[in-house]
């Protein structure tokens, strides 16, 4: 997620005087093992306030899918200082905004108000990281409400099934063969003792960081930090095990049946993700031929694809550097109409052979860079979005002390080395590839109009 | 509260007292005749610059349906002098970006560059050429029509679309603001309508900008200038008709979804109104107020009945909507349908209790710096306010006009604007 803008070097020198208001970044750590990061961004008087645990579904385990994310819910589900529904109350009442986000990695979860309200965030944060409540009622109501975000987010998107078919068939061992929400009937079977156990094994001030940006000091967020979750006692963690993906051995295809009218591909290539910031090469070079391939509206795939041969309407790359699990590199699109997926496809791979052979240009090369780095200027518009970058970052246990020297080695990529990705990792044999076959609509559907009016 | 708490609380509320105010704007006219309302700030060095034409969907003839969307993906598709491809090239190689869309009312392109001198001139120099002279290439209309029509037939599979659609079909029978595409009406679109559609509507008496970041006055003038010069000065503004409500109804559609789509809504309010604020104060305990609402606590949290629902206002320049809308298993449509007017009923009938309208005024006037705590947010309120001809000190007095709503206030804006005898209901994939 975090690399598309990663690129800031040249930018910084450009920035010779920083303006007074802009990011500096603070960390300490509590003697209970909870780490907590501060940008000071001195723009506005708001801060936003993030807690960070490191776990994710891809620590779920059989029959348990969609644990982390049910319990995601249940956090605003009270403790016996703050009942069902009073978190959202008092960040409501602090002119706040917050929700929370469940991973494949980790689970987060953040607030935005105005920075005289942080006190209370981390009051309510701290409480709940470890007395929460987990009612069996409370429990029962929030699962249907997780089974209505599944039937709305994914069986009823055809994309998303297929995205979570391919996913499934592309990792056999690796736990992120397992949808984030979880399989229907292992929600439709998990016990409020499950949730328990993954709150009693994951949420200890061990497993967590904090990270604060905004209009704030480092040291009274230090100060508050260490007032609100100093008290928490850490905890033994549960064993990790890797679960490594053994070796592709050949293409793996599957069609997704579901009501569409386009039919859509998906191909994805098993690739490196950043394990060493240092002394990896290739997912670097990966960033770029994904931003080569499809950073903006002049790219390969839009231009050639889309454009000039007017074989497909979309044609889009997604690739993620930074990842605990096994990375994969998307090429994806939907045909024009009267031309078909396999066309789609040969032509997908004809884009990737014309790197294999003939490299990229110059002029590529520094484009891509130049967006990357702009893209690291914007973001730095929103607190939220720094905030994010530096939780991923440890999210997948990369300091986020390492973020310019990321950017450094995106910034040292050569054309040679974006050849060299293209050459050694999109071969059959490492490929998964996923068609949706759209299906008709009953004929009603397809003539609303007619449709009666009581 | 320990010491340290206490001191911490001691010094925010002394930083408290200054850092309120609301980003200055000031507003002047160029020779074309376009508006500009510029918000200087210098924290970052950035630049963002939205031109938002009066060329909304609103003002497609009768039989073009379509026209609005495809004319606003073409002016960046090739202008004099470059096509499509270097147009973005040379807009990438500088780091800038494009971006934009089309709604009921606006056309928008927005661009957003870093604010370095050779930066930024190559970048303004682009978003003129796109202002300025798009060609409309024969060959880019034909492929940018049937990729249109593509993606509408796609988006027509979708229960969601299918219910939005018909919502607003329903709410704005014989109004500009109901007319949708169709497959068949962007099928039979000509290259010479989309000219003629951006002659009479991209020019600058129809044209607001709104320029935030790192510039200064005099080069946010001249800038001004330069993108809207060659703008052509024809006003031809023609006012959108006042809609007539609709009887209240249902329909329902077929769709072979898990889950069905409800929408509730009528025609309610413009932008300007003074009904604006005791409808947004009112709204937030009825459905806008996210995880706290109304509509939230009983079909969500009480009986598990949806993810999301929600309500809320979009007011346009002519009577903008009041929408209710939520997804539930298909089974459970009738039950959640039934609930969800109850709550509405109720609201309708009471209007909120003083704790409600504390704990909305408390959210809406605390939050309201966080709307303006990024280049983007200024950009986003400020834009509105220079389209719409909001009055300029619009976001200083916004806190106040929270603060003196009351509950009398919301109930007589609501029984004025939501009279259920005009609402209408569409159901997709119910029972």
């Amino acid at each position: 997620m975090l690399m598309r803008h990663a690129r800031l070097i040249p930018l910084l020198l450009l920035l010779a005087a920083p303006p007074p208001a802009l990011a500096e970044t603070f960390e300490q750590q509590l003697p209970n093992g909870l780490r907590v990061i501060v940008r000071e961004d001195k723009r506005a008087p708001t801060v936003v306030h993030m807690v960070w645990y490191r776990a994710g579904s891809m620590d779920e385990t059989n029959g348990r899918t969609g644990v982390a994310h049910v319990l995601e819910h249940m956090m605003f589900k009270g403790t016996p200082s703050a009942g069902p529904g009073e978190f959202n109350r008092r960040v409501a009442a602090a002119g706040g905004r917050d929700n929370a986000f469940t991973s494949r990695d980790y689970t987060a979860y953040f607030q935005q108000v105005p920075r005289h309200q942080l006190a209370e965030m981390m009051q309510l944060e701290a409480d709940r990281m470890r007395h929460l409540t987990l009612d069996r009622d409370e429990f029962a109501q929030e699962l249907r409400v997780v089974m209505e975000e599944r039937r709305l987010r994914t069986d009823d998107q055809p994309q998303s099934l297929l995205f979570e078919q391919l996913t499934a068939i592309a990792f056999q061992a690796h736990p992120y063969r397992v949808p984030i929400i979880g399989w229907m009937n292992d929600l439709e079977n998990l016990a409020p003792a499950d949730a328990r156990a993954w709150y009693d094994n994951w949420y200890a001030p061990n497993n967590a960081y904090v990270v604060v940006v905004g209009d704030i000091d480092h040291q009274a967020v230090f100060a508050l930090a260490s007032q609100h979750y100093g008290p928490l006692p850490a905890r033994p963690l549960p064993v990790r095990k890797p679960q490594d993906e053994p070796p592709q051995l050949g293409t793996r295809r599957l069609t997704v049946k579901a009501p569409a009218e386009l039919p859509l591909l998906m191909m994805a290539y098993k690739v490196p993700v950043i394990r060493n910031v240092d002394q990896d090469v290739d997912p670097y070079a990966l960033e770029i031929l994904a931003a080569v391939l499809a950073g903006h509206d002049g790219a390969r795939l839009s231009t050639n694809l889309v454009r000039r041969q007017r074989l497909a309407v979309e044609a889009e790359v997604s690739y993620d550097a930074t990842a605990r699990g096994p990375g994969l590199f998307y090429l994806q699109g939907s045909p024009s109409e009267g031309r078909t997926v396999s066309e789609l496809e040969a032509g997908l791979r004809a884009e990737i052979a014309a790197v294999r052979q003939n490299a990229v240009t110059v002029n590529e090369l520094a484009r891509a860079k130049a967006q990357l780095i702009a893209g690291q200027i914007y973001k730095l518009d929103s607190m939220f979005e720094q905030a994010m970058e530096i939780g991923q970052l440890e999210a997948v246990g990369i300091p986020y002390t390492q973020n310019r020297h990321l950017i450094e080695k995106l910034q040292e990529v050569t054309a040679e080395q974006v050849q060299a990705v293209a050459r050694k990792y999109f071969d059959d044999q490492q490929l998964t590839v996923g068609e949706l076959d759209p299906q008709p609509l009953p004929s009603a559907v397809r003539a609303p109009a007619a449709a009666a009016q009581r | 509260m320990n010491p340290c708490q206490l001191l911490f609380l001691l010094l925010l509320a002394l930083g408290m007292q200054t850092t309120h105010a609301a980003p200055q704007i000031e507003r002047w006219q160029t020779t074309a005749g376009a508006r500009v309302l510029f918000v200087e700030t210098h924290a970052l060095p950035i630049v963002d610059i939205q031109v938002d034409f009066a060329a909304g969907t609103a003002y497609e003839g009768a039989g073009q349906a379509g026209v609005a969307s495809l004319t606003r993906e073409l002016v960046e598709l090739g202008v004099a002098g470059m096509d499509e491809t270097q147009l973005a090239d040379r807009m990438a190689d500088v780091g800038a970006e494009l971006a934009g869309g089309v709604d009921r009312d606006r056309a928008s392109i927005a661009l957003r560059t870093l604010s370095m001198a050779d930066k930024r001139a190559v970048a303004l120099d682009l978003l003129r050429a796109v202002l300025s002279t798009p060609q409309f290439p024969a060959a880019v209309f034909e492929r940018e029509k049937a990729r249109s029509v593509a993606s509408l037939k796609e988006a027509l599979t979708r229960p969601e679309t299918l219910a939005e659609r018909a919502l607003w079909t329903a709410m704005y029978p014989s109004h500009p603001y109901g007319r949708q595409a169709t497959a068949e009406s962007v099928a039979a679109l000509e290259r010479p309508q989309v000219l003629a559609f951006h002659a009479a509507n991209y020019t600058a008496p129809r044209a607001t900008l709104t320029i935030v970041g790192d510039l200064s006055r005099a080069q946010a003038e001249a800038a001004a200038e330069k993108l809207t010069a060659a703008l052509p000065a024809t006003p031809g503004m023609t006012a959108i008709a006042v809609p007539e409500l609709p009887r209240s109804g249902e329909q329902r559609i077929a769709h072979p979804a898990l889950q069905a789509h409800l929408l509730l809504g009528l025609p309610a309010l413009k932008r300007g109104d003074p009904d604006f604020f005791p409808l947004l104060v009112g709204n937030y305990s009825l459905g806008g107020g996210g995880f706290v609402s109304r509509l939230m606590k009983a079909v969500r949290d009480q009986r598990g009945l949806a993810y999301s629902v929600h309500s809320y206002f979009q007011p346009l320049a002519q009577l903008g909507p009041f929408e209710i809308g939520l997804q539930t298993k298909k089974e459970q449509a009738q039950e959640a349908l039934k609930l969800t007017r109850e709550v509405l009923a109720g609201f309708l009938a009471q209007g909120p209790s003083e704790e409600e309208l504390l704990a909305a005024k408390q959210n809406l006037m605390g939050s309201f710096p966080l709307r303006l705590d990024s280049n983007r947010g200024i950009l986003n309120s400020v834009a509105v306010i220079g389209f719409y001809q909001l009055p300029l000190d619009y976001l200083d007095r916004y806190p106040d006009n929270i603060e003196k709503v009351t509950l009398a206030d919301i109930k007589a804006a609501f029984a004025r604007r939501v009279r259920p005898q005009h609402l209408v209901t569409v159901i997709v994939a119910g029972e």
